[in-house]
């Protein structure tokens, strides 16, 4: 299944849980899909059958409410199966709506409150250096997110130690959850900032694939962010660029509609 | 276990403080990205002045409110408990309390109110990490009538406190006539064989539970203890005496909170039989309603703590 391909299953499978599950953040979901499926079939090296291989790559999905799309995405990757994936946020699962480490192997640290995975990241990247290894570390964050000073402080970090063994991509949908980031403390102009505290920064298109991987797999001596322009509840017409969908559950006529187009796209 | 004319606690937070703002121009609300969640939409409508958002920034959030007080102005900071607590602790410490900032920390749907969204939403450990901090007032109000009348003193009281704003609906189970005073529980159920003391929305299960074993023949007291800080020693201390055992129930950790508030004033005074239900540990992925039941906290899990007590 190539990255497009794995894309549309995701958000087939992300309408299908959140619609039986009864809950989770559907336009979040819908938003870093396509950064997670470029990063799980052309980026990370990892291993279903031994999901702590010490010689993964290590994600972080920082923006820990979209714990369906990385749910999801891990079920097409072999982590999960489809079966598993519906027991989400039910009685005793491992799926809880936020990732937990206790709970499920191959998450790295347990998110959801939001500003903890950069940090993390920083640490997982000094430790690959002190220990020699060659794997590489990837977080994601939301954009609202990074209003959290927790984040400056580690890009701050990563940019004194030229951690070029560390990619930052941010889901840069311009919403949070209540309005625009923009709005709310603004972020802009976000490259700026990251190059400022000595990192590589490119913008791209979120959902073009081809760019994604070009800018995800470049190389540098830097540690680099990818600032990933997304749109909210991408794919879903009713959902897009509307902050309700944050974490809206959709009516039966909503999810139907909803399936019906994220399957026809391509 | 729900009911008819159960009641969401945010919901007379919220017009409570539009009430008083309308009032009094020095109040003003500061939130994290959570006007939604805080149910500040109106306020925001009517006092978009005095909203201040400063976005997903928890240990700006406490600091930014410590720093409206110092200008006179009486700022409530409303923002997911566990967030509000956990990310800023020393900012409330140190710019809060330590600083005696006339700053009303409003920590919404604490405990397990967030079910299977896990552990990390949780606020269960809010009262312990909180009751260590020295001149900080904490109120868990247990309905929305106490809800309002806590609100309405920390306006008018010129001092650093917490208030713990449920989110599970419950009935009320306070006298509407209350005034909130700090350091004052009620007895809302008489009784001299035994004790619950519970603080917020689990008072209502203490009470179903007085109810299952007073049908029993067991005459059960029931205290609210909505001031966690100061506690209320004395009405403590006379359950001690009077009654043969106490249980106390809270939807937050024993070890520093409810429980060990209640212990300590029992151990220093008059030692009696106790036993501290709450929640123990990590939840595990579950709706509310099923985490009570996890917990110990349904209404016959309550009563048969109470009777093991008693029995030992
Ligand atoms: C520390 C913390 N504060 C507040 C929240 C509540 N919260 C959950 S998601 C969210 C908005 C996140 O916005 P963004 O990072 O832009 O992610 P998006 O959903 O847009 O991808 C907020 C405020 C939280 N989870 N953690
Ligand atoms: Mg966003």
């Amino acid at each position: 299944m190539n990255s497009e391909e794995q894309a549309r299953s995701v958000r087939q499978l992300i309408l299908e849980t959140i619609s039986f599950a009864g809950l989770g953040h559907i336009g979040s979901d819908l938003s870093i899909t396509d950064i997670l499926a470029v990063l799980y079939t052309d980026v990370l090296h990892l291993d279903p059958e031994r999901p702590q291989w010490p010689d993964r790559d290590r994600l972080i999905v920082s923006k820990g409410h979209a714990a369906v799309a990385l749910y999801s995405t891990m079920t097409l990757n072999g982590f999960l199966t489809h079966d598993e994936l519906m027991t989400f946020a039910q009685r005793d699962s491992r799926l809880n709506g936020h990732p937990a480490r206790a709970k499920l192997p191959g998450i790295e640290t347990c998110t959801g409150p939001l500003g903890h995975g950069l940090p993390v990241s920083v640490g997982m990247a000094v430790g690959a250096r002190i220990v020699n290894a060659d794997w590489k570390t990837y977080v994601v964050t939301g954009d609202g997110e990074l209003q959290e000073g927790s984040n400056w402080e580690a890009i701050m970090f990563a940019g004194h130690q030229q951690l070029s063994g560390l990619t930052c991509i941010v889901d840069r949908n311009r919403l949070q959850q209540g309005a625009l980031t923009e709005e709310t403390n603004s972020l802009d102009p976000l490259d700026a900032k990251f190059e400022a505290f000595g990192w590589d920064a490119t913008v791209i298109n979120g959902h073009d694939h081809d760019a994604l991987r070009e800018a995800i797999l470049a190389a540098g001596a830097k540690p680099r962010v990818v600032i990933a322009e997304t749109t909210k509840g991408k794919g879903v017409s009713f959902m897009e660029n509307q902050a309700v969908w944050h974490h809206k559950v959709p009516s039966a006529d909503q999810f139907a509609q909803a399936l019906a187009e994220v399957s026809a796209t391509r | 276990m729900t009911t008819e004319n159960a009641i969401d606690c945010r919901k007379p937070f919220a017009a409570t403080l539009v009430e008083l703002a309308g009032k009094d121009d020095r109040i003003v609300a500061v939130c994290n990205d959570s006007v939604g969640s805080s149910f500040l939409g109106e306020f925001k409508e009517l006092f978009p002045e005095r909203l201040i958002n400063v976005g997903i920034a928890e240990q700006n959030m406490v600091g930014v409110g410590a720093g409206l007080a110092n200008a006179g102005l009486i700022p409530f900071v409303c923002a997911a408990s566990p967030f509000l607590t956990g990310r800023a602790l020393e900012q409330i410490k140190a710019d809060v309390a330590y600083s005696a900032a006339n700053v009303k920390l409003c920590g919404m749907s604490p405990g397990f109110a967030y079910g299977e969204l896990g552990a990390t939403h949780h606020s269960i450990e809010d009262i312990a990490w909180l009751r260590a901090i020295d001149g900080l007032k904490i109120v868990v109000p247990a309905d929305a009538r106490q809800t309002t009348a806590a609100v309405r003193w920390a306006a008018d009281a010129p001092s650093p406190a917490f208030l713990r704003i449920s989110r599970t609906p419950v009935p009320d189970v306070t006298d509407a006539s209350e005034i909130f005073e700090p350091g004052r529980a009620q007895t809302l159920r008489l009784g001299n064989d035994a004790t619950l003391i519970a603080c917020g929305t689990v008072v209502w299960r203490a009470l179903q539970a007085a109810k299952i074993l007073s049908d029993e023949g067991l005459k059960t007291r029931v205290i609210n203890m909505a001031s966690l800080a100061p506690i209320d020693a004395d009405t403590v201390i006379r359950a001690a005496e009077e009654t043969a055992a106490i249980v106390t129930v809270e939807e937050s950790v024993p070890r520093g909170g409810l429980g060990g508030a209640v212990a300590e004033v029992v151990v220093a005074n008059t030692p009696v039989p106790m036993r501290m239900l709450g929640t123990e540990a990590f939840a595990p992925t579950a709706s509310v309603e099923d985490l009570y039941e996890h917990f110990g906290l349904g209404a016959e899990q309550i009563a048969d703590s109470l009777r093991e007590v008693l029995a030992r």
